[in-house]
């Protein structure tokens, strides 16, 4: 190996984040972790002839819309927020990361609410089992990246992130696309596709 | 007169602290590790203590120890806690040890991360096993637990679920911390296609670790579901699918035995160069079957499902086919590098030489099995339990064992003694085989797995007799190994930096090495630095 290749390697190594990178890698795991529902639900629907099975309303895509709307809003607002504080504009950043939270938890609440309006329960067939489950659990990681994303403003707050210095806020934010691009991959499977 | 070692003056400045504060709070990679082992090799004897109820109670037809569902209880607790809190963890725990001294580093990428995803493991092991104080027992649907026996059962088969999450987690999170380590924090020099095999080797096992597990999590959460929540996955009365289970256990469980494997193959390939004094034969070819495993193992999972018939043979059996090339070129390559070699028959080499010898069975046991019809006979058999110890203990626990001997010196800064270790060597390589070889043809009859009791007139009495004293020996053997374990942490450290000498880059520091790992970190010019050290010096 010579000189040049051998800087080319050492500097790859050095510019990448420790946090950034552990990210990236925890969000593949947690793909699989998703995948593997996908992979159940697809399984599951094609054993069964008629879809969603008998006793199953079609699921009304109204309020899941807003749901969608929300979620993929809070991807915006964050990813300004991660662009203000690359500039270094740590006021800035502050209210879109605000806002993203707010937002987040504003997903929750109105998912809970669509929840009390759904007539099925978890018991009441595969579908219900299918759906809660998935959802469930992607909610339980939109409440995760709340919690993280509250940690990384209690930073800001304290002054601690700048430009130079705030791999929390990027590892949060890959993090936080993430568990909005499972949610369109949810919609879509349960509201859009479910439609036909 | 005050005799001073440097080890010990390097250590001083550290505020003091209560020695059981310092390692319950520890973020070193090295006590880390140490814990690794330690955890590890405890959980080993629970296991292997159940493994000999089970021989006991298989010694003789009728039933003498346990009831049946006590047997089940057994080897589901004994295959749970082997793979999950023995097998894959002592390797994870080497790699804590090694990786970063190996690569040149201080630490590993998230020191915190490293002792969570440590501390989840007892928790997660000791709650498996607390089933046994639960109302009927522990989980007794075996490691595998399909539906529908998973469904049923009481709490221990809830407590197994759970601790598996948590087993499963810590194992995502090390090996996000290896892979980022292992990118991120490698020595100047210290390039991709110099890095040591075994690094190689927990780089290809992180790699699966991160997108394997959570395959297993996400079964677990819905088995959890169906017997918690009501729901119905894997219950067809509602709609769920009864298969389900196996198709994703297997998408985790094939992957999972690579994790199981690569380490073992890592250390191997580290251990014959050096005891043979050549370098390892096409380290490019090594790296590359790791690769092509590690891609590969995705792809074979339903050949553990041949007899469901809802399966597409010629696919899985191709691919299972497949994934024996790569493996055979790792054994051209150690071969090779023994070809001509001056070998020195020091315990670890004994064991890295009984690993070829017992791995190379297990593998050809399996590429026996890739083939559908061959599988419908010998499905459910003791073929298989032969089999898959040939792979796990004739495999990985000899590397394991190599491992321990190679780099006891390293960790503990003493040397285990040779004749004691040649007398473990013979008597787990004799017990072993006599315990599971014998198993083939206990398959090939037709006895099954799983049961605790057989019929006299069976023709199965003597060879589980054999099995039975084998399994004894092994255990003699483990006894003989903690002896030595024991008598050498007695004596005062004396082990020189270098007792092997090895190629890589943990040589190059004190035996044990102090908390930042170097003094001075040698230069990298090749993926044998430490060997490129002695030889600059002898020129010299």
């Amino acid at each position: 190996m010579n000189t040049v290749e051998l800087t080319r390697d050492e500097r790859a190594v050095r510019q990448t984040s420790g946090p950034v990178l552990g990210m990236v890698i925890f969000v593949a795991s947690e793909a699989m972790f998703f995948a593997t529902f996908f992979g159940a639900y697809f399984t599951i629907y094609s054993v069964n002839p008629v879809w969603p099975p008998a006793g199953f309303p079609r699921l009304e895509p109204g309020l899941a819309t807003v749901l969608t709307v929300v979620l993929v809003a809070s991807s915006v607002t964050l990813q300004v927020g991660v662009r203000a504080i690359r500039r270094d504009r740590t006021r800035a950043m502050l209210v879109w990361l605000g806002l993203t939270i707010l937002l987040g938890a504003g997903f929750l609440g109105l998912q809970l609410y669509d929840y009390s309006l759904l007539g099925f329960g978890v018991r009441d067939g595969i579908f219900g089992s299918l759906f809660y489950v998935m959802t469930g659990l992607h909610m339980a990681h939109v409440f995760g990246g709340v919690v993280f994303l509250v940690l990384v403003l209690a930073q800001g707050l304290g002054g601690q992130l700048t430009h130079a210095h705030h791999d929390s806020m990027e590892a949060g934010s890959i993090y936080w696309h993430f568990v909005d691009l499972v949610w369109i991959c949810l919609f879509i499977t349960f509201y859009v596709v479910g439609l036909s | 007169m005050a005799i001073v070692e440097p080890r010990t003056t390097e250590r001083a400045p550290e505020p003091q602290r209560h020695w059981l504060v310092e390692w319950l709070t520890t973020t070193d990679h090295k006590r880390i590790g140490i814990l690794y082992l330690g955890n590890s090799f405890a959980f080993f004897f629970v296991a292997g203590l159940f493994a000999l109820l089970m021989r006991t109670e298989l010694a003789a037809p009728g039933r003498q120890l346990v009831t049946t569902n006590g047997y089940n209880q057994l080897f589901t607790l004994h295959g749970t806690l082997m793979i999950f809190l023995f097998i894959l963890p002592v390797l994870v725990g080497f790699g804590n040890y090694l990786i970063p001294l190996q690569i040149g580093a201080l630490d590993m990428a998230f020191p915190r991360i490293n002792a969570l995803s440590f501390w989840l493991l007892p928790v997660g092991g000791l709650t498996i096993l607390s089933g046994l104080l639960a109302r009927g027992g522990a989980a007794a649907a075996g490691w595998t637990s399909y539906a529908p026996v998973s469904e049923q059962g009481g709490a221990g088969q809830d407590l197994w679920i759970v601790g598996l999450v948590v087993v499963g987690t810590a194992s995502i999170l090390s090996g996000v911390n290896f892979i980022v380590t292992i990118l991120r924090l490698r020595a100047p020099g210290m390039t991709m296609t110099r890095l040591p095999v075994f690094v190689w080797s927990m780089l290809a096992t992180s790699l699966l670790m991160v997108l394997a597990t959570p395959v297993l999590t996400a079964g677990l959460l819905m088995l959890f579901a169906d017997r918690r929540l009501g729901a119905f996955f894997f219950n067809p009365t509602h709609g769920g699918d009864v298969l389900l289970w196996q198709h994703v256990f297997w998408f985790f469980g094939h992957p999972e035995v690579y994790m199981l494997i690569l380490g073992a193959w890592g250390v191997v390939s580290e251990i014959l160069p050096v005891f043979s004094g050549r370098p390892l034969f096409g380290y490019p070819g090594v790296i590359l079957a790791f690769v092509l495993i590690t891609a590969l193992s995705f792809s074979v999972w339903a050949h553990h499902m041949f007899v469901t018939g809802q399966v597409e043979y010629p696919f899985f059996s191709a691919t299972t086919e497949l994934i024996s090339i790569p493996t055979g070129v790792l054994f051209f390559n150690w071969l090779a590098t023994l070809w001509r070699g001056r070998l020195r028959f020091e315990p670890p080499m004994l064991f890295a030489l009984g690993f070829i010898a017992l791995f190379l069975i297990g593998g050809v046991d399996g590429v026996w099995m890739a083939s559908p019809s061959m599988d419908f006979a010998i499905h459910d058999t003791y073929w298989v339990v032969a089999h898959i110890h040939y792979v796990l203990f004739g495999g990985t626990v000899f590397g394991v064992m190599a491992a321990s001997y190679y780099w006891f010196p390293k960790i503990t800064g003493r040397l285990l003694s040779r004749k004691l270790g040649q007398w473990h060597f013979w008597l787990m390589f004799l017990g072993f085989n006599l315990t599971f070889f014998p198993m083939h043809e206990l398959g090939l009859r037709g006895m099954p797995r799983r049961v605790a009791d057989y019929l006299p007139d069976a023709g199965w009495s003597f060879l589980n007799q054999l099995a039975t004293a084998g399994s004894f020996l092994i255990a003699v053997s483990l006894l003989v190994f903690l002896v030595n374990v024991v008598l050498t942490l007695r004596r005062p450290p004396d082990a020189p930096p270098d007792p092997w000498e090895g190629n890589t880059l943990e040589w190059a520091t004190t035996s044990p090495p102090p908390v930042h790992n170097f003094d001075r970190l040698p230069e990298v010019r090749s993926n044998r630095p430490v060997r490129d050290g002695r030889e600059q010096e002898v020129a010299r």
